[in-house]
């Protein structure tokens, strides 16, 4: 008796977190980013050289473009943290993907946008040397890119 | 080691700023740990998305060179006051977490 007390217990457990989840899910209560699609694209984020990882990315025929605005620091005292803000003007910007080229893995970041988000990222970076950042955005099916020097006195990077 | 985030969320117009700062360690995996001489394994934040309303406006992914303790700042169209912005990331240790704050 007291065994299948238990059963019970445990089945009426188990069946109450599925109702609730089954209850969240329907109204909506999950947040976003649980049900992402898209998978953490390793092999363009462990190239170690920007063609690399542009090829990870798939992005090919790179044009540059003056539509793409890096605001960033021309000197960074230390590189662990660089505050970098890019804007593109280019329309129906899909996304943006952030490199330093001489970092030991180049790409830093990639960011998409949906219904109404701008093409618009500020953020900070680590870069281990003086090096480019390369800005690669993502418009109407294209590929575009800038680059801006940004000199490292002290590297974020290494130990 | 899912450290409260920080949201701002600033309406100007029908364009919401939005501010994020997370609790992170963001260690690249890259650096030597100078007693012991061993790499320190890698443990950053790899996958984010912002919502509003509940749907997904931004979906990014990261590798280890984002700083410590991450910043950012995005901007998103067609959003007012009182509208729901919600943060979620993913880290590469599976730990996770979330967030939300109203456009004001």
């Amino acid at each position: 008796m007291n065994e299948l007390n238990e059963l019970r217990r445990t089945l009426l457990k188990g069946g109450c977190a599925a109702g609730l989840v089954a209850f969240a899910a329907s109204a909506g209560l999950l947040l976003p980013g649980r049900a992402l699609a898209a998978e953490w694209n390793k092999s363009a984020f462990e190239a170690k050289n920007v063609a690399d990882a542009l090829k990870g990315l798939g992005a090919s025929g790179v044009a540059d473009s003056r539509d793409i605005l890096i605001k960033a620091t021309d000197i960074a005292e230390n590189g662990a943290v660089i505050p970098v803000e890019v804007t593109s003007q280019i329309a129906d910007t899909q996304s943006i993907a952030i490199l330093a080229d001489k970092n030991p893995l180049p790409l830093l970041a990639v960011f998409e946008f949906v219904d109404g988000a701008q093409g618009y990222v500020s953020t900070r970076i680590k870069m281990g040397q003086t090096s480019n950042v390369r800005v690669v955005v993502k418009a109407g099916g294209k590929y575009y890119s800038a680059t801006k020097e940004i000199k490292v006195t002290i590297g974020g990077c290494g130990g | 080691m899912a450290e409260p985030m920080k949201i701002r969320a600033q309406l100007s117009g029908d364009l919401v700023a939005i501010k994020v700062l997370i609790g992170h360690i963001m260690e690249t995996g890259q650096r030597k740990d100078p007693r012991t001489g061993q790499l320190i394994p890698a443990h950053f934040i790899k996958q984010l998305s912002v919502g509003l309303n509940g749907k997904t406006v931004i979906a990014a992914q990261w590798g280890g060179a984002i700083s410590k303790d991450p910043f950012l700042g995005l901007k998103v169209k067609g959003a007012k006051a009182g509208d729901k912005v919600s943060v979620h990331w993913e880290d590469s240790k599976g730990e996770k977490s979330s967030a939300e704050a109203t456009v004001g």
